[in-house]
């Protein structure tokens, strides 16, 4: 039997609906909690060509929701990881991984070249660019959003359809809504409604049920209540996106919204393979640290120095208190430069655990091996 | 009249309860607002959209329903 036997036996798809399955293009914009089920169900039902864009790495606290990925992907790319592990999955259809974030440079022309988006992104402003760029581009886009034990489900920009905007005009302010690494989130939540985007993806490619356009489905993991809200669209919202398209590719990631910078715990260096040490201290700040080969680039210098960063390593940066290196990751990240972690306490843990291994002979990896 | 009030996300936190039903004798959506405000300080700090009757509506809108939902934004993924 072929792989594809138990759709192609459904009256409802048959041959002709898996043939649409394989000409279809989607991309899953993050490779996370909603992002992993999204890519795991489009990857087994055989849609032709799957991208995945995300910039981050695959810590230890995602494996209790992402499910793509296991101890062997830790501080590796996500969209990277999590394509070596679809592959497996299927090896019939094309998947393409994007490892860098998503920014209004890249958006338009990344949306132009599939059919459907699927949003699985953790933040209001990538939420608001893939909106807008859906609008742009007039692409449906799949939308799920998760927080703590409750899911958002809906399919915006589809066949004239609302758009988020039309939900919620504006992102909130700064921190006025709490992420999951601020907040926790119950590890099957993301599972649950990944599983209802990726249904979505496939109604609307096979052309069968109804599309949840012009709705927003809203489930609550506690107490098993799923509501179902009427979203009217608006005009004035959707224009207003598209006066603005001229100059889409101009704009930059607001400030403050952007993500919160990467930081990493000493005891999970461990984690991490293939690392450049950055000092981001002035030249004369002790203590100086011996037995391991660091960069030194003073934070007021940083921008000028790009060229002593290694791209393909994995970059720690520390300074005395963690302070100072947050700010240098802030600023690589803003440079699109990423895998940069800052080391949250600072240089005296790095002192103490060299001095402690000092007689270990062997690479920076085994002096932080636990 | 009587209209119950369904809370998601953060704002149930505030509200601490997803439901409760209070006595209303004005005409428009802001109306409910403002006497939710006044029972909630901590709501007017708060993103949310109002739906009545499983619809959203705007702030101008009648309460014509016996049910209203405070729905906030989801950032997560």
């Amino acid at each position: 039997m072929s792989r594809y036997s138990r759709h192609i036996i459904l009256s409802e798809i048959g041959q002709t609906g898996q043939d649409k399955l394989s000409n279809a293009k989607v991309l899953v914009v993050g490779a996370g909690g909603l992002g992993c089920p999204i890519l795991q169900y489009l990857t087994a039902a055989g849609i032709g060509t799957l991208g995945v864009i995300d910039f981050d790495v695959v810590e230890t606290s995602n494996l209790q929701r992402q499910v793509l990925f296991g101890t062997s992907s830790f501080g590796k790319n996500k969209a990277e990881a999590a394509k070596k592990r679809l592959e497996d999955l299927n090896n019939e259809i094309s998947i393409i991984a994007y490892p860098e974030k998503l920014t209004y440079q890249n958006a338009l022309n990344l949306f132009n070249q599939y059919d459907i988006i699927v949003d699985g992104s953790d933040n209001f402003e990538t939420r608001y660019l893939v909106n807008d760029a859906c609008i742009i581009t007039n692409k449906p886009l799949v939308f799920g959003a998760i927080y703590k034990f409750e899911g958002q489900v809906s399919v915006f920009n589809y066949q004239n359809g609302p758009s988020y905007r039309c939900l919620f005009p504006n992102p909130p302010e700064k921190d006025a809504v709490p992420n999951c690494s601020q907040v926790g989130v119950l590890g099957v939540l993301p599972g649950i409604i990944g599983s209802m985007q990726a249904n979505e993806v496939l109604k609307i490619i096979l052309g069968i049920g109804t599309v949840l356009s012009g709705k927003l489905l809203c489930y609550n993991a506690l107490n098993s209540q799923t509501v179902v809200l009427k979203i009217t669209k608006s005009e004035f919202e959707i224009a207003q996106v598209l006066k603005e398209q001229s100059d889409f590719n101009n704009k930059k990631l607001i400030e403050n919204c952007e993500f919160e910078p990467l930081e990493i715990s000493i005891n999970d260096i461990s984690t991490l393979e293939n690392i450049q040490f950055i000092d981001v201290r002035e030249l004369h700040e002790l203590p100086k640290i011996n037995g391991i080969e660091i960069t030194a680039i003073p934070l007021n210098e940083l921008e000028n120095s790009l060229y002593k960063i290694d791209s393909k390593k994995q970059k720690v940066i520390f300074c005395q208190s963690g302070i100072r290196s947050k700010q240098a990751v802030s600023i690589l990240n803003q440079l699109n430069i990423n895998n940069c972690f800052s080391l949250k306490e600072g240089v005296f843990e790095i002192k103490n655990i060299i001095d402690k291994r000092h007689c270990e002979e062997g690479t920076t990896e085994a002096i932080f091996s636990k | 009249m009587r209209i119950t009030i369904k809370y998601f996300g953060l704002i149930a936190e505030v509200t601490q309860c997803e439901e409760e039903t209070i006595q209303f004798s004005g005409h428009l959506i802001s109306e409910v607002l403002e006497i939710l405000h006044s029972k909630y300080t901590e709501l007017k700090n708060k993103n949310f959209q109002v739906a009545q009757n499983q619809e959203l509506v705007f702030l101008e809108t009648r309460v014509t329903g016996q049910e209203l939902a405070l729905l906030p934004p989801f950032a997560g993924g």
